[in-house]
């Protein structure tokens, strides 16, 4: 009773994920055909793993809305990197380097200048998409080396080793935000930056941490996303910031700060990533993919508004 | 009689905090309140504004009973409150200040720029002020903002202004500026009421002089008839209540020692003292004299401009808390539910977050001894808590408070900053507190005690540094302290 009292948003999430599947088992038992769901798996991935940086930055008390046009970046860097000849680890760790760099430039801006992260992540996520759009002509990056595309594993093996990667962080982060002295340092930040000061904490130090964070992630998340095709196209992730944080915000994180758990951001991700799909498989009109997302966003954060106003 | 207030009686969750005060105010004249810190000044001043209600006794102004006072009914009646930190709108224009305290609230009424300016003009030029009215307040220095809300207060036609600490951060030429306009408002049959810490000032301007003491109206004086020494007498003169842990232990080596220390931004300077350990050294002094500050800068929040600090006489550098931790300082600060603990995370996290690396190894927590220094303390404090997983909301302000000291109990701390440390707790938690004080004091912890409760500060302390006006005025030994002179200190009396 107690964990369901205490982790009430995980619990619904995965109670609505339960009531989906039932559904979907039902009226359309094609949805787990393994072409769908390996096909579902591999679109939400790079989603998935940004927002496990962004639940750091969300729970440190602040926004990054950026990561998507971080994430085109990425994308792009990944196949020059690779076409200028580099082995593909190095042109993947190039990727990283970009993306975390990128996300440390917005963490000295917010963590040592004070400045709103909203204003600073807004202004890099327009300043960035348009120096790409300058940079490339808009052009695609084509003929990339033969075996960037899956990453040099055959097309089956590569979602198995996606998902372990992808399974480790995720466990390292949940790990890591509930037993690693950072973790606590990152919610503490979040809930009460001039008490986490007082008690010794460098919360401009951790601030600017969490967006670094971001970013590596983002670059990995671009990684993982360019090798599944053979070109790579220079608008990519546009949007990606939203459902990112659309994922964290219903798996339970206080946009405020102080509250949120990766494994709330898991579901909250696989759930909004599922129902899309799972739409048109019941036959409803793609058109309600977005209201029924946007409906979903709202349930959580009424959800999340009515047990902190029981506490009081 | 412009204002009477009869027998007002307040109380507080179950302090009084004025026992049957009387008061009144006559036009043209100056009449000052006086009374150390909780002496009950504020709350008149908020029972005459509407702020707060007394709980019985009864408000006349021009002679018409005031049953019902709110804030709104006060301003009608011409009641203008002045307060030390001005509160204007930052990004407003000076003119758009006064007109916002001055125009009705309809919204679909058109502004009048002109009339705006004009208006803003002729009020500060009646109080002999230069000010442009189309300056951003923003940009206005402390003197010039207390002017705007002085033309706001005559712009309402105010009979009754109060002036609430008007001086604390002025400079002398500045007072003597201020004064001017006080006189210009006096002749114009203005009343006063005028509160402030400096005894020079009140005997210059004041007509008439009363005397707050816990609560109490001690007495009321025409202008000459008391001299600056029987003032002190007066606000001080009580026999301080309460019980103090005896300690025995003579103090050891001197473990802290800041020499010519300062920090211009804070307006400390040339701060020199020594605490040994196991000794507590009180910090006393009025509110505004810079003993928060002092705290602040030697636990590295705001870090020290000028002077140094020695630990067990080798000079350190304290940049920021998480320095001062690893060299063994805690800080208690002054508001507990602002910044002493994280009233929505667990009492379990507020207990080791200021040194995780006592529970953790490679940064890795380890749950069980984290629970087990926390439950340490439920035990060793005594502190009552459903569990220490509870949110710490949960608990009373006297058990937030132990639990805000066992955070900086946790890192074995060599030098333990208490500022106002049973602020707001019960007298049964507070009694706990200073028995523990003085345990650690036993085991020789060098405790730094900040405190506005002067019976606290002669009960606990084995030393009394006095500050003034940012820096100490005087340093007393236990013998030679006194109530009388530590506020003679305190008042800036030599």
């Amino acid at each position: 009773m107690t964990y369901i009292r205490t982790h009430r948003e995980e619990v619904s999430i995965a109670a609505a994920l339960i009531v989906l599947a039932s559904v979907l088992a039902i009226a359309a038992p094609g949805y787990f055909a393994r072409e769908n769901l390996s096909d579902l798996l591999l679109g939400n991935i790079p989603v998935l793993v940004i927002a496990l940086g962004m639940t750091l930055v969300i729970v440190a008390g602040q926004i990054d809305i950026s990561v998507g046009s971080n994430f085109a970046i990425c994308s792009v860097a990944a196949g020059f990197l690779a076409k200028a000849g580099l082995p593909l680890p190095a042109a993947a760790l190039g990727a990283c380097v970009i993306g975390g760099g990128l996300g440390a430039v917005n963490g000295a801006l917010v963590g040592y200048l004070g400045i709103p992260s909203i204003v600073v992540t807004l202004a890099s996520m327009v300043a960035l998409r348009d120096a790409l759009r300058w940079q490339t002509q808009g052009a695609w990056v084509q003929d990339l080396p033969i075996n960037f595309q899956w990453f040099g594993f055959s097309q089956s093996s590569y979602p198995t080793v996606v998902i372990l990667t992808t399974t480790f962080l995720v466990v390292f982060f949940a790990w890591g935000m509930r037993k690693l002295a950072a973790g606590r340092a990152v919610y503490a930040t979040g809930s009460h930056p001039e008490g986490a000061r007082l008690a010794g904490i460098d919360t401009s130090l951790v601030v600017f941490c969490v967006f670094l964070v971001a970013g590596l992630l983002t670059g990995f998340a671009a990684v993982l996303n360019s090798v599944r095709f053979n070109q790579i196209p220079s608008n990519g992730g546009l949007g990606l910031e939203m459902k990112v944080i659309a994922g964290v915000v219903v798996g339970g994180a206080a946009i405020t700060g102080g509250v949120g758990t990766i494994a709330g951001s898991v579901l909250g991700v696989v759930l909004l990533g599922a129902i899309g799909p799972a739409l048109t498989f019941l036959g409803v009109s793609a058109y309600w993919e977005r209201a029924i997302q946007g409906g979903i966003i709202l349930a959580a954060v009424i959800n999340y508004a009515r047990s902190t106003a029981g506490n009081r | 009689m412009l204002l009477e207030a009869k027998s007002i009686t307040k109380s507080f969750a179950g302090v009084q905090a004025l026992k049957a005060v009387s008061f009144d105010l006559c036009p043209g004249e100056v009449h000052a309140l006086v009374g150390e810190n909780g002496a009950g000044k504020t709350t008149l001043i908020k029972v005459m504004t509407g702020a707060e209600r007394p709980d019985s006794g009864s408000l006349f102004v021009c002679g018409r009973p005031v049953p019902h006072n709110d804030p709104r009914i006060s301003r009608s009646l011409g009641i203008a409150a002045i307060y030390q930190q001005p509160a204007l709108f930052p990004h407003l224009t000076v003119s758009e200040n006064i007109a916002l305290a001055l125009e009705s609230h309809a919204f679909w009424r058109l502004i009048n720029w002109k009339e705006r300016y004009g208006r803003a003009k002729e009020l500060l030029s009646r109080i002999s002020a230069s000010i442009d009215p189309d300056r951003i307040a923003s940009t206005l220095t402390m003197p010039e903002q207390q002017l705007v809300e002085i033309a706001k207060a005559t712009g309402r036609d105010a009979k009754i202004l109060i002036m609430d600490e008007p001086t604390a951060s002025l400079t002398s030429r500045e007072v003597d500026n201020l004064f001017g306009v006080i006189r210009l408002l006096r002749s114009q049959g203005v009343g006063i009421i005028y509160i402030s810490h400096r005894l020079e000032e009140i005997l210059s301007i004041a007509d008439r002089i009363t005397v707050l003491r816990d609560g109490e109206a001690i007495a009321t004086k025409v202008k000459g008839e008391v001299n600056r020494q029987q003032l002190i007498q007066m606000i001080v003169g009580r026999e301080l209540a309460g019980i103090f842990p005896e300690r025995n232990a003579p103090p050891g080596e001197v473990v802290l020692e800041l020499r010519n220390f300062g920090n211009r931004a804070r307006g400390l300077h040339d701060i020199s003292f020594a605490v040994k350990a196991g000794e507590i050294l009180g910090i006393s002094g009025l509110v505004g004299a810079g003993r928060t500050e002092l705290a602040e800068t030697i636990f590295g929040l705001t870090p020290a401009d000028s002077g140094e600090i020695l630990l067990r006489g080798s000079p350190v550098q304290i940049a920021s808390g998480s320095d001062a931790i690893r060299l063994g300082i805690g800080y208690l600060p002054e508001d507990r539910r602002q910044h002493g603990v994280i009233l929505t995370m667990p009492m379990l996290v507020n207990t080791s977050i200021a040194k995780l690396s006592a529970v953790s190894r490679n940064g890795v927590i380890d749950a069980s001894k984290e629970r087990h220094l926390a439950e340490t303390y439920v035990e060793l404090l005594n502190i009552k808590a459903a569990s220490v997983d509870a949110d710490l909301e949960t608990l009373s302000g006297g058990n937030q408070q132990k639990v805000a000291l066992a955070r900086w109990l946790a890192i074995e701390p060599t030098v333990l900053i208490l500022d106002e440390p049973t602020q707001g707790v019960d007298i049964g938690s507070k009694a706990e507190i200073h028995r523990l004080m003085a345990d650690l004091a036993e085991r020789g912890v060098a405790i730094i005690m900040v405190s506005s409760d002067l019976a606290e500060i002669l009960g606990m302390s084995d030393r009394i540094a006095v500050m003034h006006a940012g820096t100490i005025a005087g340093l007393l030994s236990r013998e030679e302290a006194n109530q009388h002179r530590v506020l003679s200190l305190a008042f800036g009396e030599q």
